[in-house]
């Protein structure tokens, strides 16, 4: 199943966020989006999940997803928002529990989801015993579990220190080589952006449009921390979003 | 041989001064209870020799005294029980009904704009003020002292349930509707249990509050219960019995707190 962004634009009230944004996402590929502070980007998100609806514009799903698809659209937050009164395995049940599964393709979805994020030793814990980094991969446990044809991740690594940070990429990109999945992943990191995406998408600031699209053809598995290549791209991005970043960072907040 | 401190002022190295102390509550088990003793203490002392007059405050020995009386005469359990029955009854009617109206308050916005205005003009009306309405509703038996706790637990619970559900993480909520959950699952399993310490913490107030009524309404017309049994100590002027029946509620709050205090401990176990 693709995403595909029809000429997105989106205001609140006034203040106009996103103007005239046309994206495909193809089955199987990772697009990072990446945008200075306040260009919309998590707006955009929230549109293609159906959180919101665009002023204008539309975002369709062109074809249909696989039959055993419990919730094509699947955000990974920022925050992680696991209920803290649910276990590890309680976090990840709570999105099967709507659906009609025998109880045995429950448990055996989330053994499934906890053993892939490594996280079968402490499907009893609750989520306060966890780390940043275990949090975000029950999470993404969660987010696997309603087998997504597309995921979208909102920022999914900002909340975590950066060693943290780079053994999760190394968790996601595993998860992607074993079975590759579609994703729209936000984020301002420039590293992750370069490591995450085969395509990224840079956004100018508020309204948020698109400057440019930049595709990386190496392999995700074969991408690495501080690979020369990728620095020079992730070097090329800074100097596309070094002035706009400048311009966001002295602007008034006026929400 | 180290540098002398009187003498080489100048260039010795100086501990840095500890001054990150101090604001951070830290829990001292047995100092509660001291105050009490030191207090009773005190008026033991003051009246055994005569400083406090009998007519200001009674022994402490002799309202333990007259506490054993009325606990072997058989007499305690005889004002006990229906005290207990109409707090229990009052206070579980105002409390279901409360914590049930908070939670609409908080998921609908209609029932909100309509029953806002409404708790915040019943909630400062003092409600022993409407004893004799109750009386001529429900008649002067038990009903009407039920109505009058109930009325008195419900206000306070629906503002404090409505808080609660208002302070439910929204982006839980978010989650929820994101995974596609329907709005009956996001509301038992998100709302409610998010809620929970706010509507724990209100069931506190709430249940003080229902003791305090309970010894209004059973001022008024009852035969049996601690609330008579004071009111007589009262008339008759005799202090021990009124201490005896203030010293009889005050531990029933205790009670109710710890055990609020002890159900919180349970089903809030996952609070960091």
């Amino acid at each position: 199943m693709d995403i595909r962004l029809s000429g997105i634009s989106h205001s609140y009230g006034d203040l106009e966020v996103l103007r005239n944004i046309s994206l495909d996402v193809p089955s199987g590929k990772i697009v990072c989006i990446v945008g200075p502070t306040g260009c919309g980007k998590s707006t955009l998100l929230r549109l293609i999940g159906g959180l919101e609806t665009p002023s204008k514009g539309s975002v369709l799903q062109l074809g249909v997803p696989a039959e055993d698809c419990l919730n094509p659209l699947t955000y990974v937050f920022q925050d992680f928002a696991l209920l803290p009164w649910r276990s590890v395995a309680g976090n990840v049940s709570l999105v099967l529990e709507d659906h009609d599964l025998s109880r045995a393709e429950t448990r055996k979805t989330i053994s499934d989801v906890l053993a892939r994020t490594k996280l079968t030793d402490f499907a009893r814990a609750l989520p306060k015993q966890l780390s940043g980094g275990m949090k975000q991969r029950v999470a993404i446990a969660r987010a696997l579990a309603v087998k997504p044809a597309v995921m979208l991740m909102d920022e999914p690594l900002s909340a975590l220190d950066s060693q943290t940070r780079e053994l999760l990429m190394d968790d996601l990109v595993a998860l992607w080589t074993r079975q590759p999945f579609s994703a729209v992943y936000v984020t301002h990191n420039l590293d992750e952006a370069v490591r995450m995406g085969h395509s990224i998408v840079v956004l100018s600031r508020r309204p948020g449009q698109i400057r440019e699209v930049i595709h990386l053809e190496k392999p995700l598995d074969e991408r690495s921390y501080g690979d020369s290549d990728l620095q020079f791209r992730q070097k090329y991005l800074w100097n596309l979003m070094r002035d706009e970043a400048k311009a966001a960072d002295s602007e008034l907040i006026n929400v | 041989m180290g540098p002398d401190p009187d003498t080489e002022e100048t260039d010795i190295a100086r501990q840095v001064a500890f001054r990150g102390g101090g604001f951070a509550p830290t829990p001292y088990r047995w100092i509660g209870l001291a105050v009490f003793v030191v207090l009773v203490g005190l008026a033991e002392i003051g009246t055994q020799s005569g400083f406090i007059s009998p007519l200001t405050l009674p022994k402490p020995s002799d309202v333990l005294l007259t506490f054993a009386e009325l606990y072997d005469s058989g007499l305690l359990w005889t004002h006990l029980a229906p005290s207990l029955t109409r707090l229990a009854v009052g206070a579980a009617l105002g409390a279901t009904l409360g914590i049930g109206l908070g939670v609409l308050i908080g998921l609908f916005s209609y029932i909100r704009a309509g029953m806002v205005p409404l708790v915040a003009a019943i909630f400062p009306i003092p409600k022993i003020a409407l004893l004799p309405l109750f009386v001529i509703w429900f008649g002067i038996d038990e009903a009407s002292k039920y109505a009058l706790i109930a009325f008195g637990t419900f206000t306070p619970t629906v503002v404090a349930t409505y808080g609660a559900v208002d302070n439910v993480d929204r982006t839980l909520i978010r989650m929820g509707q994101s995974f596609g959950m329907s709005w009956k699952s996001i509301v038992r399993k998100i709302i409610l249990p998010g809620a929970m310490p706010g509507i724990l913490s209100g069931l506190r107030i709430s249940l003080a509050i229902a003791i305090i009524l309970l010894v209004a309404a059973e001022m008024l017309g009852a035969e049996h219960g601690i609330g008579a049994y004071i009111l007589e100590a009262g008339a008759l002027y005799n202090l021990e019995r009124l201490f005896a029946g203030v010293v009889i509620l005050s531990l029933l709050g205790v009670l109710l707190s710890t055990a609020i205090g002890a159900i919180e401990r349970y089903v809030l176990r996952w609070r960091t």
